[in-house]
């Protein structure tokens, strides 16, 4: 019964938090209400018993990459006003990403389901006995090691070419050395200067 | 979460209202302990800085000064909260809330005692590093919402900051978790039960394991080190205090707020200082098992093993709030762009590093009965 109420507010909450997202005025708050349908999912997570992908999408998504999200959505100087504009005549597109969507999930929601309408198990059920995060490593480690693997080195690609496209040399910065402060001595940087008496430094 | 199959009521109530109670009435008795510590907690720090800087500190409400922090709530309860005319109105009063609530949700896995937590969940560890993840939302919406510059700056400094040193806390945990074999909080701190030379922090003293555990126990030494530091950059605490930098930004994301809002920021903060400290303690400093054995080592009865072990937890804890104390009283704030270059450049490939060789430890070296990961 706990869980039944649980899931239908979270999934309420998720849907409409996501609706808000693209109807807000604010794009800070699409922003925020972005994060709030990342946590109501990883509550559906909690629910499913899957606590170790919630607390990854928490941490990932919630923490981190909404967090940049924010950052430059706060940054940005956009009139809110002009940026509303485009709405209705992008509608129509929206609304055919939006049927291909529905009718992908649908057809992954029939794949899964038996005749009786029982949901099909697609992979062999985890033992009980180990965690969740233990079942995780099990497979990522075993059987998938290779698209794991390779998921790791695409990322490294797309990392190593983001830092390539936005670095570039500015000529006459100074950079701090913090070796070379370190290492100064007091010769190297401190000298008397014996000034006579009316006679200065000339 | 539903009572467990083995729980025996104590009325003759449905179960799920009498376990609801008991668990409301604990989050309720861990709230209330929270808060009066910080109380004194905040009054400690004051009174180590001022002692470090040879002055007295508060000393005139209540013998020593006590009861400044009582008096300072009312003071801050009872003046007028103002709202900037420009500011985001919902935004800027949700924030210290999150910041607030967000402070608190992080102390449901934090087990006090064995047995003795609200939530014992098998991802823990986890929870503890998502929700003090979070704990970035509160300063960067107020920062945004005070719709102010000196605000905004902070609250892009701390985004910033708090991403950045998340990274290394992530793989220094990952240490942690390498040797223990679980995200178990519980299981963490029984994995040191031995004594003070296998908390995780001093592995380098268990003279037993020489010479194999030498190399282990000096990363494990600067894993903790590195934790220590990190957690000052995530909880916004001097000597990386930059979104608050008073000489910079006047005082950072929290300009515009005053009064309730502004206590609700203060508790925040500090309560993730203290939740940093007791996540050292739980990782590092063997939670609540005392330095020479494990807390049930002495003979007592069962309340008397939990009341002992909750009392050296909380030892424990104010003994790195001290240490957390004496830097903001020590060390002057680091720069920004020195802030990024420790945090990016060096602690995480230090921890990256460190990573692999407590995994090369784990799989091959550990002794027979450690490999639980290894053989599986």
């Amino acid at each position: 019964m706990l869980a039944a109420i649980a899931f239908y507010v979270l999934a309420a909450v998720a849907i409409v938090s996501a609706f808000a997202v693209i109807a807000a005025r604010n794009p800070v708050h699409s922003v925020l209400f972005l994060i709030l349908t990342f946590f109501s999912a990883a509550g559906l997570f909690v629910l499913l018993g899957a606590e170790f992908l919630a607390m990854l999408l928490v941490v990932v998504y919630v923490g981190a990459v909404a967090v940049l999200f924010l950052f430059v959505v706060m940054m940005l100087d956009v009139d809110f006003v002009e940026l509303k504009q485009g709405f209705l005549q992008y509608l129509p597109a929206g609304f055919v990403v939006a049927g291909f969507l529905f009718a992908e999930l649908s057809l992954v929601g029939a794949a899964s389901m038996g005749a009786n309408g029982a949901p099909i198990a697609l992979a062999p059920n985890a033992p009980t006995e180990i965690t969740n995060a233990e079942a995780i490593g099990r497979v990522l480690y075993t059987d998938y090691l290779l698209l794991f693997q390779m998921s790791g080195l695409v990322l490294l690609v797309a990392m190593i070419g983001a830092i390539v496209l936005t670095l570039r040399h500015r000529p006459g910065v100074k950079r701090q050395d913090i070796a070379a402060q370190v290492g100064r001595r007091r010769s190297e940087s401190v000298e008397l200067k014996d000034v006579r008496p009316g006679q200065g430094l000339g | 979460m539903n009572p467990s199959a083995d729980y025996v009521p104590f009325v003759n109530w449905p179960v799920e209202v009498e376990w609801g109670l008991m668990k409301a009435g604990q989050v309720l008795a861990i709230m209330i302990l929270l808060l009066l510590t910080l109380a004194f907690i905040l009054l400690f720090d004051r009174k180590v800085w001022a002692a470090v800087q040879l002055r007295k500190g508060p000393n005139v409400v209540g013998p020593f000064g006590l009861l400044q922090s009582f008096a300072d709530f009312f003071k801050f309860v009872l003046k007028e909260i103002v709202i900037p005319a420009g500011a985001n109105k919902t935004v800027f009063i949700l924030a210290p809330m999150i910041s607030f609530v967000l402070a608190f949700v992080g102390w449901a896995v934090v087990p006090w005692a064995p047995d003795v937590v609200i939530a014992n969940l098998n991802v823990g560890i986890l929870y503890l590093f998502a929700i003090s993840s979070l704990g970035v939302y509160g300063i960067i919406m107020g920062g945004w919402a005070s719709n102010s510059k000196y605000p905004f700056l902070g609250g892009l400094r701390s985004a910033a900051q708090m991403v950045s040193y998340e990274v290394s806390i992530g793989f220094i945990i990952i240490t942690v978790l390498l040797l223990v074999g679980s995200l178990n909080l519980t299981a963490i701190v029984d994995d040191q039960r031995a004594g003070m030379w296998m908390w995780h922090g001093f592995r380098l003293f268990d003279v037993s394991g020489w010479p194999g555990n030498i190399l282990v126990g000096v990363v494990m030494l600067a894993m903790m080190g590195m934790f220590f530091i990190s957690a000052l950059a995530e909880t916004n605490r001097p000597p990386f205090d930059l979104p608050e930098a008073e000489s910079e930004l006047v005082a950072g994301y929290q300009v515009e707020y005053s009064s309730t809002p502004y206590l609700l920021f203060m508790i925040g903060e500090y309560l993730n200082i203290v939740l940093m400290c007791a996540m050292l303690t739980i990782l590092f400093l063997g939670g609540w098992h005392l330095p020479w054995g494990p807390v049930d080592s002495l003979g007592l009865n069962a309340f008397g093993t939990s009341a002992l072990a909750m009392i050296v937890f909380y030892v424990k804890i104010w003994f790195v709030f001290f240490l957390f104390a004496m830097v903001k009283a020590i060390v002057p704030r680091y720069r920004y762009d020195q802030l990024m270059r420790l945090g990016w450049k060096i602690f995480l490939p230090t921890s990256l590093v460190a990573v692999a060789v407590i995994a090369y430890y784990v799989t091959f070296m550990a002794p027979p009965g450690a490999q639980h990961l290894a053989g599986g």
